[in-house]
């Protein structure tokens, strides 16, 4: 609760940003979201976030600075000369447009760099082979499915720590916007599309996830929680869902196509004391679940247990 | 009896009255919910029950109609499209405070119901672009860009009445919504495949495509009609670079505007196909792509963010130039900074989707032209600050919003460079930092500009001054609630608190959505001190009578005129031969010369075709709406009439004789003679009758 009297301090004019910036980078420990990085990509972009800040103030901060003073100086009762037919200076003609300029192409090339380092569809280096998960987006849940398990979830998104996890996601419905702010990047979920996103996890914890996009009544319920685990603990989780995870057969998957959360979904296939971010897990599943939801294809009758799917790419 | 029911009135039914919820399922909640939007209702009814009334108990029928709705005067059609813009920022400003404080309450709670919410953010969003801005800066160019070339008026005077008329049934459109409900929730960019039939069955995404179709349709008509006049119809000697800034920048808006406004015309009715006839454009099926729609509408989307900044960038620049009492800094390098961002604003639309999977080389020069359009806009902020520097500054209150503006502009710039920049926008794209950001543009920029312009032209629209104490209050209550209700945006932002969110769960959030709610009710408040300088104004309006014409020591050809001006401007088309041509007049002793004979004028008649247009297009977007089918033919074949009717009127002038110009020309001239001029010192007195001495070059005043 530090933020609050804190925010209150903007009311004195000129830089009041700055301050929050460092409000925000000097408790950022118990701070959701990018500045609180839990991943190497979300570490990147905070890195890169203010890079970008600082270089900018070299515009920025003169312009905050030298207009008060300028104010002053120049103001109607003073003394400082007066020259109303002044108009041009050809050397600071060239400082107005070098110094942008110059900051401009440094921020270009860094810009460009990075863009294709953190690309959200570039593999993550590492000497583990990435987890592979399938996400679709219903309206206002989300189902995540991992097919080299064989099992899906609800309301929680299990992963294991310090391993490149690969996203396959598309929409069973609207648009979305697929988002875990401490790991890293967001990318957009739609109908009939598949796109893709590689994240990793370098602690232990729990970090939200939600959903971007606005789409409909249900939508600030479209959240859940990112569990990272260790590996022992992520093979516990696999064999638990596999064991006691509820049958994903047609009726279900009907079910899922409805509008509604997941507490909703849940009470209709009969948890009656599901919450919002609990886990709920499905197994066995049918097989191509994910690739008859891009398609648009009826998806099996029966679930079945097949442990080798493959991915759409 | 139920056929003739839906014959007349198609799909309306009792299901529309915005408070039926609650009379059907009376939980406090729906009550609550009702009561709001009842009351909003409630108050569209009353205040245009109150105008009727009041218009007829003061007998003022005819003048309205023969002086203001049919008049093809520009300044006139200038202030009405203002007059629209004011009464819906009003609307949109209530509903952000609404949004603001259900936010503040909102950790796991609140007041609003989601379709309510989703109303709000779309109906504000939808007003204040494009019954706000654009209202207010078509006004603005409509009142003074004609002034500064020395024209009498538009090449196309009608067209420009049927611009007015389709924005006010856009605006229209958008209050009967109020109390036929619902409206869209699809937020002002009405993303499909969430604004397609199978999602939002309802009224109001037809609403909303409705609305927003006339509103581009009369920006198309408008740029049309500015860039003309601003090619065709300068004085003698008003060379293009010549031209006021004001101008230049009205000429890129407009520009802007015969080729950003289109895309979104198209794309709403390309979305309205798929609504009305089924067909795919942008579902999921039968070869339909949502993605065709986000580029078409960001293709009209940057644009459209240009239009709403470069004119601002142009009153700015009079600001700066007229309260520092000195030339503009840099006046070329200011027309090709203003041209380059107009160019370049065509080429960056995808920044506003990085996040939907192109490939990093595509997101990567996307990023790069986005960022170059910081260089034009840095040397603008530079070229005001030197415009300062050397110069004798007066803290007007138009001057108070521009240095608000510039301080907080370049804030605004610096979160651009960020989002600008696709590594990171993948962690701030669609949360609250881009609401910040775009708000901290929008409001420093294009909204205090406005309402710098307006305390900078009231006086010559109206012949007397703004009330300086009340305007004060205003202009520090904008900076302040601004400051307040956006930056803690930011840091939600930063913390991932997605943007149109009803609720949030997140503690961390709270302080931060409080202080901003606080905000929106300073800035509720700076609205309030607008409405009541209005009213101190009027009130005080004889002992800040301005009839001279030049109350701030003007620089350009507007203020060469009485105030306010007569309907055909200048008795005589002057002739220019510099910048600042007015300034230049009275530095040689030039100003307020008696013509040698005063010709006679011809100036354009009045015509119903404005008001015609606006009932027609209000009722034709009601009827398509609401599935009335013979009301939008019937509105189609009046229109049509109307049109046709219009090519056989042969009368479109009529003369004012050069006695009639000349009685009104030695009136004013012998005014100003009896007026005794006042230094600037007292610029913001009683004693300002609007004839200036002007400071003494390299003196201490």
């Amino acid at each position: 609760m530090k933020g609050f009297s804190n925010s209150l301090i903007p009311l004195s004019r000129g830089g009041p940003i700055l301050f929050v910036m460092a409000l925000l980078s000097g408790c950022s420990d118990s701070l959701p979201g990018f500045m609180n990085p839990q991943g190497p990509i979300a570490e990147a972009q905070n890195d890169h976030f203010w890079f970008v800040v600082i270089l900018t103030l070299v515009v920025v901060l003169p312009v905050i600075v030298l207009t008060p003073l300028l104010l002053w100086r120049y103001r109607y009762r003073g003394n400082a000369v007066y020259h109303p037919h002044w108009g041009n200076s050809r050397w600071l003609d060239i400082m107005i447009w070098g110094v942008p300029f110059i900051i401009v192409i440094i921020l270009a090339v860094v810009l460009w760099r990075k863009t294709h380092e953190l690309d959200p569809y570039r593999p993550i280096a590492s000497d583990k082979p990435p987890l592979q998960v399938q996400v679709v987006g219903f309206d206002w849940k989300w189902l995540f499915i991992y097919p080299e398990q064989g099992i899906a979830t609800m309301g929680q998104l299990v992963l294991p720590e310090d391993r490149p996890v690969a996203f396959h996601l598309t929409s069973a419905a609207t648009l979305q916007t697929f988002f875990i702010p401490a790991l890293g990047s967001q990318i957009d979920v739609m109908n009939r599309m598949v796109t893709q996103l590689h994240l990793q996890a370098n602690n232990t914890g729990q970090f939200q996830g939600k959903n971007m996009q606005y789409n409909g009544e249900g939508f600030h319920h479209q959240r859940f929680t990112t569990r990272v685990v260790d590996d022992a603990q992520f093979d516990d989780f696999v064999s638990a869902a596999q064991q006691q995870g509820q049958a994903l057969d047609r009726q279900l998957f009907n079910e899922l196509n409805q509008q509604s959360d997941a507490v909703k979904f849940a009470r209709a296939i009969g948890l009656n004391d599901y919450q919002h971010g609990d886990l709920m897990t499905f197994s066995p599943i049918p097989s191509h679940l994910f690739d008859n939801v891009v398609n648009h294809a009826a998806i099996a009758h029966e679930a079945t247990n097949n442990n080798n799917q493959e991915t759409t790419p | 009896m139920t056929d003739v029911w839906s014959f007349i009135f198609g799909r309306l039914g009792w299901d529309a009255l915005p408070f039926w919820d609650a009379i059907k399922d009376p939980t406090t909640f729906n009550i609550i919910n009702g009561v709001i939007a009842g009351g909003a209702a409630g108050l569209v009814l009353l205040g245009a029950l109150a105008t009727v009334v009041w218009i007829t108990w003061a007998g003022k029928w005819r003048y309205l109609w023969t002086e203001w709705l049919t008049s093809p005067d520009h300044k006139k059609i200038g202030i009405m499209f203002i007059v629209i813009a004011m009464v819906m920022l009003s609307r949109a400003l209530i509903e952000a405070v609404f949004m603001r404080a259900q936010q503040a309450v909102g950790l796991d709670g609140g007041f609003l119901s989601p379709d309510h919410f989703g109303e709000f953010f779309t109906t504000h969003g939808t007003i204040m672009i494009f019954f706000m801005a654009m209202p207010f800066l078509t006004g603005m160019i409509n009142y003074v860009m004609p002034l500064q070339i020395g024209a009498r008026d538009l090449s196309f005077p009608i067209m420009n009445q049927i611009s007015l008329g389709l924005t006010a049934a856009g605006a229209a459109i958008v209050m009967i919504s109020l109390v036929l409900a619902p409206f869209s929730t699809g937020g002002w960019s009405g993303y499909p495949p969430y604004t397609e039939l199978a999602y939002s069955p309802d009224a109001g995404v037809d609403y909303w495509i409705w609305a927003v179709t006339l509103s581009t349709l009369s920006s198309t008509l408008s740029g049309i009609n500015f860039a003309v006049t601003i090619y065709k119809k300068r004085a003698p000697g008003m060379k293009l670079f010549r031209m006021p800034l004001f101008t230049w920048t009205a000429l890129c808006t407009a520009i802007l505007m015969i080729f950003g406004m289109p895309p979104l015309t198209v794309v709403t009715a390309l979305l309205a196909l798929d609504r009305y006839l089924d067909f795919h454009m942008f579902t999921s099926d039968l070869g339909g792509n949502m993605m065709n729609y986000v580029n078409l509408f960001w293709a009209f989307g940057h644009p459209e963010v240009y239009i709403l900044i470069l004119l601002p960038f142009g009153i700015y620049s009079e600001v700066f130039a007229t309260f520092s009492g000195k030339r503009l800094y840099g006046y070329t390098s200011l027309v090709i900074a203003t041209m380059c961002i107009a160019v370049l604003s065509f080429t960056v639309w995808l920044h506003h989707f990085f996040t939907m999977g192109q490939s990093a080389s595509i997101n990567a020069a996307f990023g790069i032209a986005t960022m170059l359009i910081g260089i034009p806009t840095g040397v603008k902020v530079y070229d005001w600050m030197l415009t300062m520097y050397r110069g004798r500054i007066r803290i007007s209150v138009p001057m108070i919003y521009a240095i608000g503006f510039i301080m907080l502009f370049v804030l605004g710039g610096l979160t651009g460079i960020i989002l600008a920049t696709p590594s990171v926008d993948y962690q701030v794209h669609n949360s609250l930092f881009l609401i910040a950001h775009f708000h901290n543009m929008l409001i420093p920029g294009t909204l205090f500009g406005m309402l710098s312009a307006t305390n900078f032209w009231f006086p010559k629209a109206f012949g007397f001054r703004l009330e300086e104490r009340w305007g004060r209050r205003a202009a520090y209550a904008w900076i302040i609630g601004f400051m307040l209700a956006f930056f803690p945006l930011y840091a939600l932002g930063v913390m991932g608190m997605p943007r149109r969110s009803l609720t949030f769960f997140e503690p961390a959030y709270l302080p931060w959505t409080i202080a901003a709610g606080v905000g929106a009710i300073v800035i509720l408040f700076a609205m309030l001190f607008l409405l009541i300088q209005l009213w101190v104004s009027v009130r005080d309006r004889h002992s800040n009578n301005m009839f001279a014409g030049d109350p701030w020591d003007g620089r350009s050809l507007e203020w060469a005129t009485s105030s306010p001006p007569p309907e055909y401007n200048f008795p005589v088309i002057p002739e220019i031969h510099s910048r600042d041509a007015y300034m230049a007049e009275k530095e040689q002793g030039k100003a307020y010369q008696v013509p040698d004979e005063f010709p006679d004028i011809e100036m354009p008649s009045n015509s119903a075709m404005g008001v015609i247009i606006a009932v027609t297009g209000t009722a034709m977007a009601f009827g398509l709406t609401w599935y009335m089918w013979w009301l939008v033919i019937l509105s189609g074949v009046v229109t049509l009439v109307a049109v046709i009717a219009r090519g056989f009127a042969r009368k479109t002038t009529r003369t004012i004789s050069g006695d009639e110009v000349r009685r009104t020309h030695l009136a004013w001239l012998e005014h100003i003679r009896r007026t005794t001029p006042v230094d600037r010192s007292k610029e913001q007195t009683s004693e300002n009758r609007g004839l200036p001495v002007p400071p003494v070059e390299g003196a201490v005043q």
